[in-house]
């Protein structure tokens, strides 16, 4: 096990936001974390790498606490992929060599360069490479925040919404290279999502998120009509199409 | 075969590193000139021989004890206003932070006189309270924007207002102050190079120079803030103790220049964005360049009041506000289209 989230409760003034959370994700494992808007995912995700601090339980990274490890030894297990933060005028290039920041006591070395310039062609970039980030579109500029995070070498991944404002193209690609690393590299990934569909066919686990607590926490298969209803209060069928599991709304 | 990512990004610190070069070359050429001009006039010849003591008693009075101190003050004030304007826009995220947009040249000027008027203006008293002054002011804005989780630009505004209150502090204690202290106070108001003595000037180019260093060591910081203060954290940045460091830094050079040299505007504000058009939003490259454009701003400023006067000159500190208030605007027009 990777991550070991241990009951934990967390409140934005006197409003619990989550309560009672406990689950863990194991290395080559892509947990979905799903729910309303509001749900505390995303609250959830900034628990894992320490941003926040549960009032209640513990998180733990490789068997440690995570509020017991310094801001850069998380940063060195865990990288994140947050919503924001797309908006800087940094070369591509800079911006994924940022990735090495954790690593680096000075100043990146020749072989965090060597390793920036693998990641970049490995992840179709290194044609933008001197573009400034605020140039690129939407999906190229998420593409570059995941090398970014690829380029902490880290155990673990964290995503907050990774799709959201890509078209469908760009979102069948995120999510492709974000399940193909996890595999690859043996990480653990939790990524907050809205598109079901897109959970169903890329995470080996869904978590859904109601009133602060985890409502259920299922493999792919095993979603149905009745916990979409719970969860989101909306009545759905769930086919399997192609040979994939889809929602579909009523 | 066209160039890897790795190269490129190697070739463009060269190019870069060969931009520095030439912009020292042209301040330590604008800086011969200034040594050289004046109503005492020192060709070449006699400038160099008066640097290697062999010159007249004159040459090398004027050259010792007049030029090379305003010159070197000119550069020591200009780099570190630079460096503290960038440190400030880059540690809280705006594009218009500087020692004189968020009242910490106003909070070391209100320090400042109140040493003078109160003390007689002793050299120490006037630094420790122009320090703390700024240090207050610095404070006030960043605890206000923690507090209150202020936007940018309500942490201008905020600053607008701090300057406004510091200000009629200031014309308070002028007010009541005898008008030998009065005129004292007033003509250390003027931001001026010229009456430094090398003392006061090894300070403030030391307080720049930590800064500068500083500044250097944290580049890669600087730049993952760029990216956002969530994300800086997540690349393991401490962004508080950062911001801490680096603004009360910031403050102690902006005391320092205002206090020897009273409130010299807008070369704060004026020297980052110039220095982001040429090279970029890189720390790398932001960071000295910050400082080298400072410099180079506020001499050729200084070196400007005294080549349309002909003989003496007029404060640099009028110059700057002159010539930085119709320039900033032209960047930020420039900027728009």
């Amino acid at each position: 096990m990777i991550v070991s989230v241990l009951d934990i409760q967390f409140s934005y003034n006197s409003h619990d936001v989550l309560r009672g959370v406990r689950f863990r994700v194991d290395p080559g494992q892509c947990v979905a974390v799903c729910g309303t808007n509001g749900a505390g995912k995303s609250t959830l995700l900034r628990c894992l790498n320490g941003l926040l601090r549960p009032r209640v339980g513990t998180v733990f990274l490789d068997g440690e606490d995570v509020e017991l490890l310094g801001r850069k030894e998380v940063a060195r297990r865990c990288a994140s992929v947050p919503q924001q933060g797309h908006g800087t005028d940094l070369t591509v290039f800079d911006v994924v060599l940022l990735g090495r920041l954790p690593h680096c006591r000075w100043g990146p070395s020749k072989e965090d360069l060597v390793r920036v310039e693998r990641i970049l062609e490995e992840m179709g970039l290194a044609e933008l490479a001197h573009r400034p980030l605020s140039a690129l579109s939407g999906g190229e500029a998420q593409k570059v925040i995941l090398a970014r995070a690829l380029a902490q070498a880290p155990r673990v991944l964290l995503l907050d919404e990774p799709t959201n404002h890509l078209d469908l193209k760009n979102q069948l690609g995120m999510m492709e290279a974000i399940r193909r690393v996890v595999h690859r590299e043996g990480l653990a990934a939790v990524t907050a999502i809205h598109d079901l569909n897109l959970a169903l066919r890329y995470c080996d686990r869904l978590l859904f998120l109601k009133g602060g607590r985890i409502h259920g926490a299922v493999e792919p298969s095993e979603v149905t009509p009745a916990l979409i209803r719970d969860v989101y209060g909306v009545d759905a069928v769930i086919e399997r199409i192609h040979g994939r599991w889809v929602v579909i709304p009523r | 075969m066209s160039k890897g990512p790795a190269e490129g990004f190697l070739e463009r610190s060269r190019k870069k590193q060969r931009f520095f070069l030439s912009m020292t070359v042209l301040i330590l050429l604008l800086a011969l000139f200034a040594l050289g001009f004046g109503s005492y006039r020192l060709p070449l010849a006699k400038l160099l021989s008066s640097l290697l003591g062999q010159s007249d008693g004159v040459g090398s009075v004027v050259l010792w004890n007049i030029r090379l101190p305003r010159i070197a003050a000119a550069l020591a004030v200009g780099g570190g206003l630079g460096l503290s304007g960038l440190l400030i826009q880059s540690l809280l995220r705006n594009p218009l932070g500087s020692p004189s947009t968020l009242g910490i040249s106003q909070g070391a000027a209100f320090g400042a006189s109140l040493a003078i008027i109160a003390w007689g203006g002793r050299v120490l008293s006037v630094t420790v309270f122009a320090f703390a002054g700024a240090l207050g002011a610095t404070v006030l804005i960043v605890g206000l924007g923690r507090l209150r989780n202020l936007t940018p630009e309500a942490i201008i505004l905020a600053g607008v207002a701090l300057s406004s209150l510091f200000g009629a502090a200031t014309v308070l204690l002028q007010y009541l102050a005898d008008e030998t202290r009065l005129a004292m106070a007033v003509v250390w108001s003027f931001g001026d190079v010229a009456r430094s003595g090398w003392r006061e000037i090894a300070m403030v180019a030391g307080a720049t120079a930590a800064l500068g260093l500083a500044g250097a060591s944290w580049r890669w910081h600087l730049n993952a803030l760029d990216t956002g203060v969530e994300s800086a954290k997540t690349l393991g940045v401490s962004v508080e103790r950062l911001r801490w460091q680096g603004l009360v830094l910031a403050a102690l050079v902006s005391a320092l220049a205002t206090a020897f040299h009273g409130v010299i505007a807008f070369v704060g504000l004026i020297a980052p964005h110039a220095a982001r058009r040429l090279v970029g939003a890189d720390h790398r490259f932001l960071v000295p360049l910050s400082g080298l454009l400072g410099a180079l701003l506020l001499l050729s400023a200084d070196t400007f009041s005294r080549l349309i006067l002909g003989s003496g000159s007029f404060p640099v500190g009028v110059v700057t506000s002159f010539l930085g208030a119709p320039l900033f605007l032209y960047l930020l027009v420039r900027g728009r289209s």
